[in-house]
């Protein structure tokens, strides 16, 4: 099994489940996020189950970091060792004759993804380990109100930020425009589901991108002007 | 055809190579893509010139020998044709043509235009075949049913002619296509069960050592591939890893 992981394959099927659990993370960030434009008061209290539940706290959270550090670094050192497979580059090279763009710069879009979830993690996550874990208010309340619908709306005030969000969301739907199918290529799933499951990946990789995009829009429309 | 011809000149393996300009006069449009290249050499020769060096054999796309990369698609922009079976009616009075040889570092450049490919001989060393033994009661390969579809599958599989296109047109240089090609061509029949396990172990490891990329399933092997092998093979071929690597 030792051997399995060490091969390109064993290293492209790991890229894949990793990828697989972002996708299905997204998926569940988004049901969560779109709920701010439902109802906010059942964004907050799902927003301070998932921030104070010690399985999601202390079980899913670890697992999704490592998933993420994984999926970075594995793609870095995986395109590191592509890069280098061929030294002298062609002088004329027609790559959009047999393939999308968005299959050839999974890395550009990926590094595009990287810096927003550093943002992303400056935004909300660290401010929320500090409340939480260092100062030590698990109450999730401010003012006598569950705080989170109130931060959120506050972060997306900024039009800089928002301007980001939505060029970050566009990276990630170029992104997951080839990952989707390719991950499933990848752990071998190529059969006759296959021209099926290429809809539904761009409709994936299409809406929820865009949801995230209306999500951010909405709070600034709505709450600076 | 008038045409400016770009070509890729490297006396040998040690030595730097450069494009060269080349401009050649009265083409027919009716010459495959390999005659045009011997009317260039026959002129080159006539003015004392070293001729462009280029893999050639049987000139009736099935060898696999002829490869080229044109205008920046291996085997040029026609669809599931060599080389030898372009023809210059694909190219326009005027045109510049850029000729390069497959690039990757596992193909190494021997003269202009030929790569050692010896890599791929060395991943079916490894495993590309079955052992049969002949000598006596040997079975009737006719007589084991094997359902329809997957003798078609293994046929269109074993259609792989082992060019390299895949791996030169592959952003990564991967070399899954062709693997994935050998890998499935038994994989689908009895007759490769007994060492299947070893067989994709082998060779994906073969694979490995040789330098080639790793896939990232753009699909371009699969559009430039002169004898259309699908992207199903890779995926068979990762299954067959998946198994083996379980089983053993």
């Amino acid at each position: 099994m030792s051997g399995f992981l060490k091969s390109s394959i064993g290293k492209k099927i790991a890229m894949a489940l990793s990828a697989f659990f972002l996708m299905v993370f997204l998926l569940q960030h988004f049901a969560i996020n779109i709920l701010s434009i439902i109802n906010p008061d059942t964004f907050n209290e799902v927003s301070h189950f998932m921030g104070t539940n010690p399985l999601v706290q202390f079980v899913l959270q670890p697992i999704l970091i490592f998933g993420v550090v994984f999926h970075f670094v594995m793609g870095f050192v995986l395109e590191y060792k592509n890069h280098t497979s061929r030294s002298v580059s062609y002088a004329k090279n027609n790559g959009n004759a047999n393939s999308t763009w968005m299959s050839r710069n999974m890395i550009y879009s990926g590094f595009a993804i990287l810096a927003f979830v550093v943002l992303h993690f400056i935004d909300f996550w660290f401010p929320e380990l500090n409340t939480k874990y260092l100062i030590g208010d698990m109450s999730g309340m401010h003012n006598g109100e569950f705080r989170y619908y109130h931060e959120l709306v506050e972060k997306f005030h900024n039009p800089l930020r928002v301007g980001a969000y939505v060029v970050a969301f566009i990276f990630l739907a170029l992104h997951l425009l080839h990952g989707f199918n390719s991950a499933f290529q990848s752990v071998g799933a190529n059969n006759k589901y296959t021209n099926s499951l290429k809809g539904f990946g761009k409709a994936y990789a299409t809406l929820v991108p865009l949801g995230f995009i209306i999500i951010a829009l909405f709070h600034y429309f709505n709450n600076t002007h | 055809m008038n045409l400016t011809l770009q070509i890729w000149r490297q006396k040998n393996a040690n030595t730097e190579g450069k494009i060269v300009e080349y401009p050649i006069q009265d083409i027919s449009p009716d010459m495959s893509f390999l005659e045009m290249l011997d009317v260039l050499n026959m002129k080159l020769i006539s003015n004392g010139d070293s001729p462009v060096a280029f893999d050639h054999d049987c000139r009736e796309g099935i060898c696999g020998s002829c490869s080229l990369y044109i205008n920046g698609e291996a085997h040029g922009p026609d669809r599931l044709v060599t080389t030898c079976q372009l023809h210059m009616r694909k190219f326009k009075d005027g045109d510049t043509i850029f000729i390069e040889p497959f690039r990757a570092n596992a193909f190494p450049v021997i003269k202009d235009l030929i790569v050692d490919r010896s890599a791929f001989d060395r991943i079916q060393h490894s495993g590309g075949f079955i052992s049969v033994n002949t000598s006596g009661n040997t079975q009737d390969g006719n007589s084991i049913p094997i359902p329809k579809q997957d003798a078609d599958e293994a046929m269109d599989a074993a259609t792989c002619i082992g060019c390299g296109a895949c791996v030169a047109t592959c952003k990564n240089s991967s070399a899954m296509l062709f693997v994935g090609a050998k890998v499935s061509q038994y994989a689908l029949l009895p007759q490769g069960q007994v060492e299947a396990t070893e067989r994709v172990q082998n060779m994906v490891a073969q694979m490995d050592l040789e330098g080639f990329g790793n896939c990232t399933n753009t699909g371009a092997c699969e559009v430039e591939c002169p004898k259309g092998i699908s992207l199903e093979n890779i995926a068979r071929m990762n299954r067959e890893l998946i198994k083996a690597s379980l089983k053993s």
